[in-house]
């Protein structure tokens, strides 16, 4: 049974392995300026891990194969080089690949979050809640109404709390449930959450940032390409986070304009 | 002779007797119009992107029903009923029926009354979640995934409250409980009518849902039929 | 402060044991035990028995009943959903509310999820390979009458009952289990019933378990420090314990600080959710129409609790298996490993570097992004110690007359199974990789193969080793087999295909999958639910085998691995104070394999005479 545990070691090996050197599985489209870094980090990461993978159970297998059912009195011996040689190779192959990706990730983490957004960066506020996105932008007075969570009435379509009949602020903003954004033009997505925790994640976008209650975070964008994609929460937020998503409208800059000029409304 | 007399009276008080236990004729009714004044807010159309099975049901997107107003200033879905002067009434024995229907809930304001049976259904193929937000009442939300069957609540205290799906957070109703059988919801044209009441001093009270309510002592003897206008503020916000 | 000082003078009193490389005899400690009469009556010998062995056995059979119900919940969860308008039968007898007509509701399918991860991490990965088997042989293997303190060991196995009672409740209440994860995250753990259903009671439950659990665990952890450091026998110096023992060891002194840590924080929750205090809500919170009533909390205090004990945990659960698979797996290699102290010290920094990298669960919840780089490298760096095994486990393979029994096909699966879910954690513990990956089911499919099923691995491969010590017969080899096939064959075949989900962006945690982009993907979720099935139901053979082989199986002799720890100097099963009131010396270590011994090709630590005679 030694020698069939070695076959079936290489056999999950190779079936473990080839969905991903198949491309069955692939990584979304790119859509976003700073995804190449991470997808390239990804595709580091997948050798490396990979290699250390598929390694390790051809080792298994073959010293499972060679040291099972042996004649009787075969020499018991150690592995030459002891175990200061696994500890070497541990440090050395693994240890030092994996603390290097580290370092050079970095880069691209460094590219999400300690690069500020462009100062003519587009700000839109996204409000998270249960179990939906809303989405508002602050219209031709380019100011944001403030929000009262005490105004929040949601049979009224008022998501933000916005008190229009007291501020003029809020009275040009406008409120959708799509996040409508013109391709190649920087995004501040200003992040306010109602009520849980949640998360907004695109995954063409390769961004995902939690909404913490209490905390108003930000996170920026340039979408690269014309199209609709999926924002789904990812933070486990009650009964209806498997339905809770909304729509990356990425539009060119005149369907934008457009687009805004038809919210503001007659 | 004086017998027959006697059989002829005693049968005439009998059957005024017998008239009287049944009380005076109930054929008084009070019927009237709900009406704004001022600029109602105008209605947001509702995005129903995030729910792609109902939001294809409308070629455009429908409207929030926190105020709909009607021809002549009508307001409609509007709560008419007798607070006061009317004895409490049993339940009736068919139920009320809720429908959510498109990611909405029909009718969007729903009338019925203490301990009747209210009937939830769900027509969609999204799972709807129904929260109605009592304050006197139990308090209770429940999951309606498509195809199971509808659910069966009833409420024992007289209260107004929301009712709100947990899922899609546009969709918004009321649950107006009442005492008694004596109500109407106006609809497109505003108008209503509180029929089969007997003589007496009512309290008739309209109920709107952003605009509050506005009360009147409308008194009614024999047949009347009192008219009687309820004339709401609207507010542009 | 208070709690680092006698951290520090634990750990500098450890390393000045280790550093007199055991040499020094420990005297006397033996005669020292807190002995306790022999039990009498069915009570005293079954249900509130000071003997440790039964306190062990004890932890068996409740993480068992833990472990089958997951396993229910699990396939529940599974299929629902590939099947979501599925009527299961009985499910609407378990829950009106849950699951009306038989069709489960979104949140009953949270309820599962939560019901499900708090089982199997706290009563089965915790209790199994930690409490059940530490408490039943480390006392043995370092030549103990019982443990240091028999009645406390008694009141930890019956608070983890009263534990799981508690949690099981869920079950029961009306409002059912609560939907918050087993990782109970504020605000929506902390508000009470406007989150939903299941968080009015669901969720006080589910955190006076857990604390009920802490208390357990931490004296517990008590216990088994105290008698590894001071009942040890003559002879038996710190470097001469097994593997397994030593990896108990660790095991408690990393539970000491976790469960401290959890422990406060289930109490905060509770005041939250009850008190009206606002350790984890911030002001402001509109939920289900209603302004909370909280102001000046922060829900990221919360994570920083729960996973300063979460990341530990884990730790907790996969160091004993490491331990027992170790200690198997010289056995049946008929050799030691390269080096025992080389695996005793990479257990040691695991433990010590366990605590530094909480926060990668954390990178994108909002915490400075700064700090996220920070435990990214701790977290990498963990790679080391755990590669460093596998490559000992790998070489020491390497000359060895490996025998082929159920045990160590467990042992070998567990090395195939720790590295295949080990290395998706070089993902993961790069932030910038997580932000495309947190949350999604590459992170399921890493912690299910890595924890889950290698750490069952270690139990499997202990329950078959140790089966016929602890009740004097063998269990079935041919079922042993055939169930290390299925399992193992069914564990690739349902978590793999995880990491590949994860990596197109399946999100966790969905009851069904309604996004656009999840359509062509349905049909490898059907193949993981019927995998799952399919492996489950493999597990009724090792219970059919333990219940078989407990009344009928062949007879035992004291040694039948031909093993040289102490466990294998005594009757099978044994009498009630282990060594029958004598206290046995020790002469070698526990790693005395090879063509040396007199009674064949190993030399047991309690033969007289020196290394290599």
């Amino acid at each position: 049974m030694g020698k069939l545990l070695a076959i079936v070691f290489i056999v999950i090996a190779a079936l473990s392995v080839y969905p991903i050197v198949a491309h069955v599985f692939t990584l979304p489209e790119d859509i976003s300026t700073h995804g190449h870094a991470i997808d390239e980090q990804i595709h580091d990461t997948m050798l490396e891990a990979g290699i250390s993978f598929v390694g390790a159970q051809i080792v298994l297998a073959i010293f499972v194969w060679g040291f099972t059912n042996r004649r009787e009195g075969s020499p018991v011996r150690n592995l030459p080089g002891g175990a200061t040689l696994a500890v070497i190779a541990a440090v050395a192959l693994v240890g030092t690949e994996v603390l290097a990706l580290g370092v050079v990730g970095q880069r691209a983490w460094a590219r999400v979050y300690f690069t500020p957004a462009k100062p003519d960066a587009i700000p839109i506020q996204a409000e998270a809640e249960q179990f939906a996105y809303y989405f508002r932008y602050p219209g031709p007075d380019g100011k944001f109404g403030t929000i009262h969570a005490d105004k929040i009435d949601e049979g009224n379509q008022n998501y933000f709390g916005l008190d229009p009949a007291n501020e003029v602020e809020a009275r040009d903003d406008i409120v959708t449930g799509q996040l409508v954004v013109p391709v190649n033009r920087e995004v501040q997505l200003l992040m306010h959450a109602k009520d849980v925790g949640h998360s907004f994640y695109v995954r063409e976008l390769r961004i995902q940032q939690d909404f913490v209650p209490g905390l108003d975070l930000a996170v920026h964008f340039t979408a690269t390409k014309v199209g609709k994609f999926e924002i789904v929460c990812t933070q486990l937020c009650g009964l209806g986070h498997y339905n809770m998503k909304a729509y990356l409208n990425v539009m060119s800059e005149e369907d934008y304009e457009r687009w805004l000029k038809e919210q503001s409304g007659p | 002779m004086g017998m027959k007399r006697l059989v002829a009276v005693g049968l005439a008080v009998f059957i005024a007797g017998a008239a009287g236990k049944a009380g005076p004729p109930a054929n008084g009714a009070i019927s009237g119009k709900v009406t704004y004044e001022g600029t109602p807010a105008k209605m947001k159309p509702i995005d129903m992107s995030k729910e792609p099975s109902c939001a294809k049901m409308y070629p455009t997107p429908p409207f929030a029903e926190t105020v709909v107003t009607g021809s002549g200033d009508s307001l409609e879905n509007v709560v008419v009923y007798i607070s006061a002067g009317a004895p409490d009434e049993p339940a009736p024995s068919t139920a009320a029926v809720f429908n959510q229907k498109g990611c909405r809930y029909f009718p969007h304001v729903l009338a019925f009354q203490v301990n009747q049976e209210l009937k939830i259904q769900n027509e969609d193929q999204t799972t709807h979640n129904i929260h109605p937000l009592p304050k006197i009442n139990r308090e209770w939300n429940r999951s309606q995934p498509p195809g199971t069957p509808p659910i069966s609540e009833s409420y024992d205290k007289a209260e107004i409250f929301p009712v709100k799906c947990n899922v899609h957070p546009w969709m918004h109703g009321n649950f107006v409980v009442l005492k008694n059988s004596h109500y109407a919801v106006t609809g497109d044209n505003g108008a209503f009518s509180l029929p089969n009441l007997p003589p007496g001093k009512y309290t008739v009270t309209a109920w709107h849902e952003i605009y509050g309510d506005l009360t009147q002592e409308i008194t009614i003897g024999g047949n009347e039929t009192k008219t009687v206008t309820f004339v709401f503020k609207a507010k542009p916000y | 402060m208070v709690e680092g000082t006698v951290w520090a003078v634990g750990l500098f009193r450890v390393r000045r044991l280790v550093v007199l490389r055991g040499d020094t005899m420990q005297q006397g400690s033996a005669q020292q035990t807190q002995v306790h009469a022999p039990p009498k009556g069915f009570v005293q010998k079954y249900i509130f028995s000071l003997d440790h062995k039964v306190i062990g056995k004890q932890y068996f059979i409740l993480a068992l009943v833990a472990a089958l119900t997951g396993m229910v919940l699990s396939w529940l969860m599974r299929m629902h959903m590939v099947w979501p308008d599925a009527k299961i039968p009985l499910l609407e007898m378990l829950s009106k509310n849950g699951a009306p007509g038989g069709v489960m509701t979104p949140e009953y399918y949270l309820s599962l999820l939560t019901m499900h991860g708090t089982l199997m991490v706290f009563f089965v990965l915790t209790n199994a390979p930690f409490s059940a088997f530490g408490n039943y042989f480390l006392p043995i293997q370092i030549g103990a009458e019982d443990m240091a303190f028999p009645r406390l060991n008694m009141m930890s196995f019956w608070t983890t009952f009263a534990a799981w009672v508690v949690l099981m409740l869920g079950f029961v209440i009306p409002d059912d289990p609560p939907i918050a994860g087993w990782t109970e995250y504020a605000p929506l753990s902390a508000v009470g019933k406007d989150a939903g259903p299941g968080m009015q009671w669901g969720a006080s439950l589910w955190a006076v378990s857990i604390a009920l659990f802490c208390v357990a665990s931490l004296l517990g952890a008590l216990n088994f420090i105290a008698t590894t450091l001071d009942l040890r026998t003559k002879g038996m110096t710190l470097m001469r314990m097994p593997l397994c023992t030593w990896s108990w060891f660790i095991t408690s002194c990393i539970a000491l600080l976790a469960f401290a840590v959890l422990f406060p924080a289930c109490i905060l929750l509770m005041l939250d959710r009850h008190a009206g205090t606002s350790f984890f809500v911030p002001s402001g919170l509109v939920i289900s129409d209603r302004l909370q009533p909280h102001s000046g909390g922060s829900p990221l205090l919360w994570q920083h609790l729960f996973w300063f004990f979460g990341h530990p945990e884990v730790y907790i659960a996969i160091l004993p298996s490491i331990g027992i698979v170790s200690h198997i797996l010289i056995n049946s290699m008929r050799k030691p490993l390269l080096s025992a102290k080389v695996v005793i010290y990479s257990m040691i920094s695991i433990g010590f570097l366990s605590y530094m990298v909480w926060g990668h669960h954390m990178f994108v919840s909002g915490m400075n992004p700064t700090s996220s780089l920070a435990f990214s490298l701790p977290t990498l760096a963990i790679t080391i110690p755990a590669t460093v095994l596998t490559l000992i486990w790998l070489g020491s393979l390497y000359g060895s007359n490996l025998q082929i029994n159920s045990p160590s096909l467990f042992a070998l699966g567990f090395i195939s199974l720790f590295v295949a879910g080990g290395v998706s954690g070089f993902f993961l513990a790069q932030p910038s990789i997580d932000i495309y990956l947190h949350g999604t089911y590459f992170v399921v499919g890493h912690f299910h193969l890595v924890m889950g099923v290698a750490s069952l691995f270690g139990v499997f491969a202990g329950t078959y080793f140790w089966f016929p010590k602890m009740t004097g017969r063998m269990m079935s080899e041919s079922l042993g087999k055939l169930h290390f096939w299925i399992t193992f064959l069914g564990s690739y075949c349902i978590f793999m295909p995880f990491h590949y989900l994860g990596l197109i962006g399946n999100v966790r945690r969905y009851q069904s999958f309604v996004n656009d982009y999840m359509a062509p993907y349905l049909g490898w979720h059907k193949f993981m639910t019927i995998a799952a099935l399919i492996t489950g139901a493999g597990q009724f053979i090792f219970l059919l085998n333990l219940i078989y082989s407990r009344f009928k199986g062949k007879l035992a002799p004291e040694n039948p691995w031909n093993a040289t720890s102490l466990e294998w100097s005594i009757p099978s099963p044994p009498p009630w104070n282990n060594f029958g009131g004598k206290h046995p010396i020790v002469y070698h270590d526990p790693f005395q394999y090879g063509p040396k011994g007199t009674k064949g090709d190993f030399v047991r630590q309690d033969s007289e005479g020196k290394d290599g005679e």
